[in-house]
């Protein structure tokens, strides 16, 4: 047994893990079969269909399932074995329920801000590395692109929050927007300390520089507090209590999806829900490590034994237990205000994120940081 | 004292449209009757400013079912049915107002196994009312486990209720002269069950929601409602007692059993939110006290002192009784003709409705937020303000 595992190591070795996106392939077939180009093309659309449908159903099951037990209780249990069907059942009736348009809203808005919303979180899942061999499209530009979309995706909250013609949408939508707006400068602030660690805007290639070791640790304190801070944004982003101030259930009614039925509202929570499996996606792989395996300095049987794992597992594993960090938030806390959401963010973290970023690139400069890089 | 009549259609004079575009304007946005805040269907007005507060105008009214008028077709035990409709989590308390005045207009004396049971109820209410309350402050706020934890630890309570009454929130148990049924012979043991297991939830309850950072943002310094306003306004129960009024008739003119129990009257010191918070979450650690020095000596007796079915007549006059319920001084005033055994007229003096118009004058200035922050901290009732 012992002698089967050891040949299992030495054939695992230490492995290099060469980065092959479905962009490459397809474009490496382009000049010679385009038909296997276009494959490969439809392949990258049903895979971010199916993936959009799988952690929709999935993470609001989990949710669900989550805060139940939080609170003592069962949570969905008839819709098949433990409610796992809940999630299906949901949707159908989503899908069948009428879809309300206000009197005298805007109706294009109307329609449009739920797709916006929708778009924004999709044309993220697309270049985030789940492993080196299945990630969309590697952009050159990744975390430039992740800070503009998230950007875009307040479009979407002020849409409907004008459109719906209702003056708690409009208080939600507005919310959202000064929210949003001004958790992206701490959020960005963050993930520009691992951009310069790493010295690469490629997601896959911010993966690859934490082979020795995840920025979170790797960077002393600086790696640590940036990646609190991180959290603490992109939990404002993506609106989930303690800051979900444009939703404000007990206070705005819904906030900005207050008017939406049926589908359209499924198509916010959809986004809603996805974009905190992305926001998680994206701290794994800016602090986490993505998908490398946890190791340990010169621990070779431990490390080759993580190296086992295969790196989409790591790499889901990982978001899992930051998805479940944010539904722990979510059923602890109470909501924030909105001056003192203000607050936080322009007395507190602001200050705190241009001083980590300054004492990061000192440490940088000095090569204080451990591990070669 | 001149009172100055204002309609609805006068307050709701439509705000100066702005004079240029950089300018702002006030608008009116309705809060309820369908309004998570509403609690049932209270219909709140108000006058912002962005999202300040300029004004509130709280309307009352759409859950009147006219209980005052109702009582005047109805004996004094049948009237014991609809006090527990109107602040359904203090039902037993109700009842209990009406028990005692139409007791101390008929001059029926009850013997003191019955005041210590009633005591004994009215305090596990009261933990269950504010425990209750507790559950949905945070849920108002955001955090929605705790209103699950609360109403996990209301389930034990009513459940010794359900044994002991049949009913689990609207209950007749407290009759004139004595109550509807006997307790059951197990019910001191499972009180003092529900005691040993209650006293650690509320230590539960502050590491979940009190000691929380962003709990005690929203809460402290928010809504003062300085002692002088509480009392003009005649505000009671913990609203009262938060801004440092240290009146409760527990206390004040002892009935029941009170007495006898060692308790503390808990007040606040400024009067904001959190010492609404703060006093109630005391009040409940009170009661257990209360309820651990009574439940060991129950005395003997009979549980009725008047015949089952008598018909209760009360002389030609006006009585008023009052005591404390979980939400602060329920007042009784019946006015009897001397004929007949149904009041001629009836009047409820009910702590909610004196409650609800502090928001007039503590929410104005505050953000929506603090205004959710603020009703929920006042603890309403509304069916209670309608009646």
């Amino acid at each position: 047994m012992t002698l089967a595992w050891l040949k299992i190591m030495a054939v695992v070795g230490q492995p290099t893990w060469e980065v092959v996106t479905v962009a490459d392939r397809a474009s490496a077939s382009l000049e010679s079969r385009w038909y296997v180009a276009v494959a490969y093309m439809i392949v990258a659309l049903v895979a971010v269909a199916a993936m959009v449908v799988a952690l929709g159903m999935g993470l609001i099951y989990g949710e669900r399932k989550i805060a139940a037990h939080f609170q003592c209780r069962m949570g969905p249990m008839r819709v098949g074995y433990h409610g796992i069907l809940q999630s299906v059942a949901d949707t159908i009736k989503l899908l069948l329920k009428e879809d309300i348009v206000p009197a005298r809203a805007d109706r294009v808005l109307h329609l449009l801000a739920p797709f916006l919303t929708l778009v924004v979180t999709i044309l993220i899942l697309g270049v985030i590395p789940y492993s080196p061999l299945m990630q969309l499209a590697d952009v050159s530009i990744g975390v430039l692109y992740l800070t503009a979309l998230s950007g875009l995706s307040v479009l979407g909250l002020l849409l409907g929050g004008w459109s719906s013609n209702n003056k708690w949408s409009l208080l939600g939508g507005m919310r959202a927007a000064a929210q949003v707006i001004s958790y992206e400068i701490t959020a960005t602030l963050a993930l520009l300390v691992v951009t310069m660690f790493s010295g690469t805007l490629t997601l896959s290639g911010i993966v690859q520089s934490q082979a020795q070791g995840w920025w979170v640790w790797r960077a002393h304190g600086v790696g640590v507090l940036s990646m609190a801070l991180f959290i603490v944004a992109a939990t404002a982003e993506i609106n989930r209590t303690p800051f979900d101030i444009p939703e404000g259930e007990s206070e705005l009614t819904g906030g900005f999806h207050t008017e939406y039925s049926g589908l359209r509202f499924a198509f916010f929570f959809l986004a809603e829900f996805i974009n905190m499996f992305v926001v998680s996606a994206i701290t794994v792989t800016l602090f986490l490590g993505g998908w490398m395996p946890f190791r340990i300095g010169d621990w070779e049987s431990f490390n080759n034994l993580m190296g086992l794992i295969p790196p989409s597992l790591w790499f889901f594993g990982k978001s899992a237990v930051m998805v479940f960090v944010m539904m722990w938030f979510r059923w602890t806390f109470p909501r924030m205000r909105v001056d003192q959401l203000m607050r936080l963010e322009w007395k507190i973290l602001l200050p705190l994120g241009f001083c980590n970023l300054v004492v990061a690139a000192v440490v940088i400069l000095s090569k204080w940081y451990f591990f070669p890089v | 004292m001149s009172v100055t009549v204002r309609t609805l259609d006068e307050l709701l004079t439509p705000p100066t449209a702005a004079d240029s575009p950089l300018s702002t304007q006030e608008y009116f946005v309705n809060m309820g009757p369908q309004h998570p805040i509403a609690h049932g269907s209270l219909r709140i007005i108000l006058l912002l400013d962005g999202e300040t507060i300029r004004k509130v105008i709280p309307v009352p009214g759409y859950v009147h079912r006219g209980i005052e008028k109702m009582c005047e077709h109805m004996s004094y035990r049948k009237i014991i049915t609809l006090t527990d409709r109107m602040d359904y989590l203090s039902a037993l308390m109700n009842n209990w107002a009406v028990a005692r005045t139409v007791e101390k207009a008929a001059g029926i004396e009850t013997n003191s196994r019955i005041e210590t049971i009633r005591t004994l109820m009215a305090e596990l209410q009261r933990i269950q009312s504010h425990a209750l309350w507790w559950g949905v402050l945070g849920m108002d706020l955001g955090a929605f486990t705790a209103f699950l934890y609360s109403f996990r630890d209301r389930e034990i309570i009513g459940e010794i209720f359900e044994e002991t009454i049949g009913a689990r929130l609207t209950m007749n148990y407290i009759q004139p002269g004595g109550l509807m049924f006997d307790i059951l012979p197990d019910f001191a043991q499972k009180v003092k069950k529900l005691l040993a297991y209650m006293r650690p939830m509320i230590n539960e309850y502050d590491t979940l929601l009190s000691g929380n950072a962003i709990l005690q943002e929203r809460l402290r310094n928010v809504g003062i409602l300085p002692a002088k306003d509480a009392v003009a306004l005649g505000c009671t129960g913990p609203v009262v007692r938060a801004s440092g009024v240290p009146y409760d008739l527990r206390k004040v003119e002892p009935y029941g059993v009170y007495d006898k129990a060692e308790f503390d009257v808990v007040v606040g010191t400024k009067g904001d939110c959190w010492d609404r918070y703060y006093v109630r979450m005391e009040e409940m650690r009170q009661s257990i006290r209360i309820i651990e020095q009574l439940i060991d000596n129950i005395p003997e007796g009979q549980y009725m002192v008047t015949k089952y079915n008598a018909r209760l007549k009360l002389p030609k006059g006006r009585f008023y009784g009052q005591l404390e319920t979980a939400r602060g001084v329920l007042g009784v005033f019946i006015y009897s003709d001397g004929n007949g055994d149904t009041p001629y007229r009836m009047h409820f003096r009910s702590p909610n409705f004196n409650n609800l118009w502090a928001v007039t004058q503590i929410a104005p200035g505050w953000r929506i937020a603090d205004y959710i922050a603020i009703q929920s901290s006042l603890d309403l009732v509304i069916p209670d303000i309608d009646r």
